[in-house]
């Protein structure tokens, strides 16, 4: 039984990582190669739009801080320890990303009850599509049941997740403090590389095309499909 | 067919009263002095991404549906007769119609839909009530397309850059590889002339009929239109005056976008044109532009709500709809004999019509009406002879007009040839495209551009 745990450690921690990475980059970037059209957001707001306003915003919100969160932790460890070291910061980033996890839970409720309920945007929504809001479900639930009940994790983030991470990403994963971790974590963890699984072939490709160019460009785009002038020297020659 | 649809004025068209800019929040406005995308500004749109606040949705326009033929054959024998019943070509489930495309056509539920013309808020209660009441009646067509606006606000509003004005011929393009459905343009067209495809999750719009004018065709609407009242052409314009020109104020709108057309025939145009790299064959095009006479030659021509500020490039002679009769107690007089009619006493408002054309500036439509008038009266004068053609001449030099010119106008309104019509010279794209891809590159394969059904999602 032992010799199986420790086996199914290896497969989701040790292994299981290295395709879901492989896979992700291969895909989004063969995708976008040859598939530039199937790149978007499939916004159904067109079909029903009040619902859309409650499920959207608080879900989009919400998971961009708590994302941006998990980043900091994992790429600026010590100044996450550092800031926690003051019991009132502690509480003010435990309890806002609680929040801001609350959010994105409560909208991906309506959402689904959205998808769910709305004939026109059930209509629209596809396999994947549960897929994906099955697997955002199972990460936000263990999410906020991480937070709620083993306390400070973004102290223990930092200390314990933020090495084995690293780990993976030097090609020799380190599991002594995976192991060790309750089983709702580790399912955090699984569900979170499975999403990166699913993310090239679904639609959360939208995350990777938000406007960048956008913000800097002039106000109006116009193209030319050919060099003026060249055409007009052909023009002449003939 | 979301890209063209001919619309009953006075009417709301689709999506329903879209003109109404206060509900919309499509085009510019001036906020001091500077052009402001009136809600779908770079701040605005990046904060509102996850929820475009102003976007019309489904219910705006209409739900799409088809019956369900199947039942005529299949019902059972019974005392009444079998009907095909409504099914939403969204859901495919049962639905009562409320709306569609054509659903106000020729005033048809006017107290619903005619009444409700944004347009007609610039009339007093007793005009509008006189507009409805039953001998007054009157309504026009307009035939609306994508404008190909100067200063389009939908390429402006794009956060994927995916819009974009054609350099060589101004035509405005979606790139239907790069829309990531952040549904701005929907928004920002004050035309509602983008739109939102709901199956494949991108937005499209009119791309008239581009491959078609590459090689010198007109557009497959301009073509097959039986009243064969369209026409297309070539207009040369300065665009260092775009966004001077576009920020005059509501009256001067119209004779500012004139001023920023330029004469094909001044040499000084020719030799800059030249420079640019402007094709000869274009230019010659320019020169024998039919929109060029009607907006700039005739100035019979005006552009739909340039009040949006998009300056739309394309141009509509507003209809003369003089008095034919009035009612006399229990008689109705003809007064069909007034050949110079009083247009403040015609059907049609004039400030009606200067709401939809003019930016609210009335002189210019009376200015088109008083000279279609003249020009009526003369070609009587001529043809008929019941109107005395030194009278009919001296009415056609009070409306800026000249024997001559009334019998160009005459000509290409009336007369005119397929070849009058369209005057489009043909890319070069044949040697362009060289440039830009092997054209062998794809032999033996399926070839260029799109080999994957525009289906949504992957």
């Amino acid at each position: 039984m032992d010799q199986f745990k420790q086996f199914l450690d290896t497969f989701f921690f040790g292994m299981f990582p290295y395709v879901t990475i492989f896979t992700f980059f291969l895909v989004t970037i063969q995708r976008y190669r040859s598939k530039a059209f199937t790149y978007s957001s499939l916004s159904s707001q067109f079909l029903e739009n009040r619902q859309h306003f409650w499920g959207l915003v608080p879900f989009h919100y919400g998971i961009i801080a708590v994302l941006t969160a998990h980043f900091i932790w994992f790429l600026l460890p010590e100044t996450v320890l550092w800031w926690n070291q003051v019991p009132a910061r502690l509480y003010i980033m435990e309890v806002s990303m609680f929040i801001f996890g609350l959010m994105t839970f409560i909208g991906l409720i309506n959402i689904v009850l959205r998808r769910h309920s709305n004939p026109k945007a059930k209509i629209v929504t596809s396999k994947a599509d549960w897929w994906v809001l099955g697997f955002l479900a199972v990460q936000v639930i263990t999410g906020l049941y991480t937070a709620y009940f083993y306390r400070w994790g973004s102290s223990w983030f930092a200390s314990s997740l933020t090495p084995y991470l690293w780990s993976v990403i030097k090609l020799s994963p380190d599991l002594t403090y995976i192991t060790a971790m309750p089983f709702m974590v580790k399912a955090h963890i699984v569900s979170a590389y499975s999403i990166i699984l699913l993310f090239p072939f679904t639609r959360l490709v939208h995350a990777l095309v938000v406007p960048n160019p956008y913000l800097w460009r002039k106000t109006q785009v116009v193209r030319w499909n050919w060099d003026r002038k060249k055409i007009r020297t052909t023009e002449k020659n003939s | 067919m979301w890209w063209n649809n001919v619309e009953t004025k006075p009417g709301t068209g689709f999506p329903t009263r879209w003109e109404d800019q206060d509900q919309y929040k499509g085009g510019w406005e001036l906020v001091d002095g500077e052009l402001k995308l009136k809600s779908t500004s770079k701040r605005k749109t990046i904060t509102n991404i996850f929820h475009n606040t102003d976007m019309p949705t489904l219910d705006d326009y209409y739900e799409p549906w088809t019956y369900k033929y199947k039942e005529l054959f299949d019902a059972p024998a019974g005392d009444d007769q079998p009907t095909a019943k409504p099914v939403s070509m969204v859901t495919g489930e049962y639905m009562n119609i409320e709306a569609g495309p054509n659903w106000d056509d020729d005033l048809s539920g006017s107290p619903l839909y005619a009444e409700n013309d944004i347009n007609l808020d610039v009339l007093s209660e007793e005009q509008r009530d006189q507009l409805f009441a039953i001998e007054r009646l009157m309504m026009f067509y307009f035939p609306r397309i994508c404008n190909h606006c100067v200063n389009p606000s939908c390429v402006a509003s794009c956060p994927s850059g995916a819009l974009y004005k054609r350099g060589e011929d101004g035509i405005v393009l979606l790139d239907q590889e790069r829309c990531r459905a952040w549904r701005s343009c929907i928004t920002a067209c004050p035309y509602k002339k983008t739109y939102y495809n709901w199956n494949t999750g991108k937005s499209e719009k009119c791309i008239l009929c581009f491959p078609r004018v590459e090689t010198g065709q007109a557009p497959a609407c301009f073509h097959s239109c039986v009243g064969r009242i369209r026409y297309l052409g070539v207009l040369l314009y300065d665009a260092e005056k775009i966004e001077e020109t576009a920020k005059r104020p509501d009256h001067e709108l119209v004779d500012a976008q004139r001023e920023m057309i330029l004469d094909p025939f001044d040499e000084n145009v020719i030799r800059e044109a030249t420079k640019n790299g402007i094709a000869d064959s274009t230019i010659k095009a320019a020169q024998e532009s039919p929109v060029y006479k009607f907006v700039k030659d005739w100035g019979i021509a005006l552009p739909p709500h340039v009040e949006y500020r998009t300056l739309p490039m394309l141009f509509y002679v507003p209809p003369m709809l003089p008095v034919m009769s009035a009612q006399e107690g229990e008689s109705v007089r003809n007064i069909n004999d007034e050949y110079f009619p009083d247009f403040d006493k015609a059907r049609a408002p004039i400030k009606y019509l200067a709401s939809m054309f003019g930016g609210g500036n009335e002189s210019h439509l009376r200015y088109v009406l008083k000279k279609q008038s003249a020009i009526r009266a003369y070609r009587r004068a001529v043809t008929v002879g019941d109107i005395d053609l030194l009278e009919a001449e001296k009415a056609l030099l009070e409306s800026d007009c000249n024997p001559t010119e009334a019998d160009n106008i005459y000509k290409l309104t009336s007369l005119c040839t397929f070849d009058d019509r369209f005057v489009i010279p043909a890319a070069h794209r044949e040697e362009a495209i060289e440039m830009m891809k092997d054209p062998l590159e794809h032999k033996q394969t399926a070839g260029f551009g799109f080999r994957d059904a525009p289906a949504r999602g992957m």
